[in-house]
């Protein structure tokens, strides 16, 4: 049943604040974007962007003092945000399924892989034991695990780091979502373990048409991965665009610092170009753009928080001053603190 | 003195030819880490049982010579031995078997007074600044307290000294009277560097210096390693996994894999043409910006368990080139051009 024009997740105007003794904490503030059936987005940006609270706010896993306040999350049209815990609780799992930066806090450590597969499978279709665990077992080798049927009888403790991310991966797979959320799945990984990981993610988003957001820190993991890129700044998308675009001729003077400051952009040797300053805390965002007191151009026009713009054809954009697209990042270092 | 003037002993020497004395020399390093058996093994034993203690070699017979003001980039995945091999270096661990030469001084031999000044001249930088920062300490304190009870500064000017230091690292000397958790990862680590200087080193040893903190300010403190190794005249052994953040601040690149070292070369050397199938396999894997949509083409195999490396060479089993030879005989480090080493069995084919 899918509509070739119904987006997989649409999410509009989404705002997630936390109401903390210490004041409102805007960890979302106005994050929109979509995603297509067979689609990779990647969602990047630093510690306390918001990335991984956005992700939480798809599947509605956000705890008080945080909710959703506003905006629309639609999942094939239906909006989800704040639905109901039963409908939920029926999407996740089955139609979307999230796979988190440490395995452990898929597994149960103390039920063997089988049991927890095949609960998995249970809970969302009435099946019999049987096919279940022929089901489980097929996941864990579309991962690459080896020995798949001795593998199923082991615990969570059993498995090296890379192969827990793999049995989290397969669970997730285990009832063909629709949407994948992965936050940071790989970023506690050895690289080549991580190469092993890339591979069948990116195998299965073009074998079975699944919609995939990778939620991570690293512009070189998405840049070889995704098809599209968000770029989070405090709780906002500050650009949005292709892969190919974005990083080649990025247009936020955020994204434009970010790139240059991946050493393998630089001359080795030179200093790197970098983001003078640090990401300013969410709590008592002054108002203006929250970027302003880093940019390099900053303006008398940033006082008023930029709204998106496209500067460039097919590209959000939210800043007052945008980077023009002849200049390629890394090009203007800044001066080094 | 005896040592200084004794023969090279390993093959890494001979590669050396420089003049001058090198600033550290690793000799036929080995680190084991013995667990030994628990009260129930050795009742399970009397019973015959034949249990033994558990051997994790971290660091196998690791020779290698760092010449004064060279920035040496050691890699490896986890469990390869590269910070062990750090830690011996900088006199935290000490070495199983073989030698460590500071100025062509054997450090073991040293007298006392000669061994507390070698190790204050190799400092080491952590991964993660708040557990090597003591948190009930001010930044004064964490910083002055060191040159202040080795006698580099005097009491009285302890506050000028520390104001100095943090000037030097990008912190504000407002910040002296603060403790390390008012601070944020970034400047955490220039507490740290900052720590590490002011006992006026030669050497720095960086273990995952950079890892734990977002690009921007990842970007910020590599710079600061580099205006530091100009302004200090140091010299860096750089541990970390990200080949990136290597090959930027690198003059050359060791490449560790199960506590042994498989390849050695100059930077450019080494990024440009990999001569070990794992460091193929490595520099494969590793992400870039300037790839798009690449087709991840995965090395099989997991990381196999120090505590049981595979035998002959350790990376024979997930080596697409692997013979029966690499089954059973250990490679040795070789030198297969002018300051290139690799230890792979191939290399003889050719």
């Amino acid at each position: 049943m899918i509509h070739a024009d119904v987006p997989t997740l649409e999410v509009r105007n989404l705002k997630t604040h936390f109401f903390t003794r210490a004041g409102v904490v805007k960890a979302v503030d106005d994050v929109s974007f979509t995603v297509q059936p067979g689609q990779i987005l990647g969602l990047v940006g630093e510690s306390g962007s918001g990335k991984t609270v956005t992700g939480f706010s798809i599947l509605g896993l956000v705890d008080p003092p945080g909710r959703v306040v506003d905006g629309e999350i639609r999942y094939k049209g239906e909006n989800i945000a704040n639905a109901g815990e039963e409908r939920m609780r029926r999407l996740r799992g089955n139609n979307i399924a999230m796979i988190f930066q440490d395995p452990m806090m898929t597994l149960n450590p103390v039920l063997r892989v089988d049991t927890q597969m095949i609960e998995a499978i249970q809970a969302h279709e009435q099946v019999g034991r049987e096919e279940a665990w022929e089901r489980s077992r097929a996941a864990l080798q579309q991962v690459g695990i080896p020995a798949a049927e001795e593998r199923l009888r082991s615990y969570p403790h059993q498995f090296s780091g890379g192969m827990r991310q793999r049995v989290a991966i397969a669970i997730a797979l285990l009832n063909k979502p629709d949407l994948i959320v992965a936050d940071e799945p790989t970023t506690a990984l050895d690289v080549t373990i991580q190469g092993q990981i890339l591979y069948e993610v990116q195998k299965l988003c073009e074998e079975t048409g699944t919609a995939l957001i990778w939620i991570t820190h690293d512009l070189s993991v998405v840049a070889g991965l995704a098809d599209d890129i968000c770029v989070m700044y405090a709780g906002r998308v500050v650009e949005h665009g292709t892969v190919d675009n974005v990083l080649d001729h990025p247009s936020h003077p955020y994204t434009h610092g970010l790139i240059g400051s991946v050493p393998s952009r630089n001359r080795r040797g030179q200093p790197l170009s970098q983001i003078p300053g640090m990401t300013p805390s969410l709590l008592n965002l002054p108002p203006g753009c929250p970027f302003k007191a880093r940019c390099p151009r900053v303006g008398d026009a940033c006082d008023e928080a930029p709204e998106i713009s496209q500067p460039v054809a097919g590209r959000d954009v939210r800043c007052h001053y945008p980077v023009p697209a002849g200049e390629t990042a890394g090009e203007t270092a800044e001066v080094p603190a | 003195m005896s040592v200084a003037n004794e023969a090279p002993a390993t093959a890494a020497n001979e590669a050396a030819v420089t003049p001058d004395v090198p600033i550290l020399e690793l000799r036929h390093i080995s680190k084991r880490f013995i667990k030994p058996l628990d009260a129930a093994a050795k009742v399970a034993n009397l019973f015959g049982a034949g249990m033994r203690d558990e051997i994790v070699h971290a660091v196998d017979d690791v020779s290698l010579t760092i010449d004064d003001g060279e920035v040496v980039g050691l890699v490896g995945e986890s469990g390869c031995g590269k910070s062990t091999l750090g830690r011996v270096v900088a006199g935290v661990h000490a070495a199983s078997g073989g030698d460590v030469y500071f100025r062509a001084r054997d450090v073991s031999t040293m007298g006392q007074k000669e061994a507390r000044d070698a190790s204050l001249r190799i400092q080491m930088i952590f991964q993660d600044p708040m557990s090597s920062l003591n948190p009930r300490l001010r930044v004064q304190d964490v910083v002055g307290e060191a040159p202040r009870v080795h006698g580099l500064v005097a009491q009285s000017d302890v506050e000028d000294y520390v104001a100095d230091m943090l000037l030097r690292v990008g912190l504000d000397p407002t910040y002296a009277r603060r403790y390390p958790h008012q601070f944020s990862g970034g400047q955490r680590q220039r507490i740290g560097i900052a720590r590490a200087l002011a006992v006026n080193p030669d050497f720095l040893v960086c273990d995952e210096s950079v890892a734990a903190l977002d690009v921007s300010i990842q970007a910020q403190v590599l710079n600061l390693f580099m205006r530091l190794r100009e302004e200090f005249k140091l010299t860096y052994l750089f541990i970390s996994h990200d080949l990136g953040v290597v090959e930027h601040l690198s003059d050359r690149v060791v490449i560790m894999y199960l506590g042994r070292v498989v390849e050695m070369a100059p930077t450019d050397e080494i990024f440009g043409a990999p001569n070990h199938p794992y460091t193929h396999a490595l520099l494969d894997e590793v992400p870039r910006l300037d790839t798009r949509k690449r087709k991840f083409v995965p090395v099989k195999g997991e990381i196999p368990s120090p505590l049981d490396p595979p035998s002959g060479c350790h990376f024979h089993p997930r080596c697409p080139h692997a013979t029966e030879r690499c089954r059973v005989e250990q490679p040795h480090l070789k030198e297969i051009a002018p300051n290139r080493w690799s230890a792979c069995h191939l290399n003889d084919a050719l």
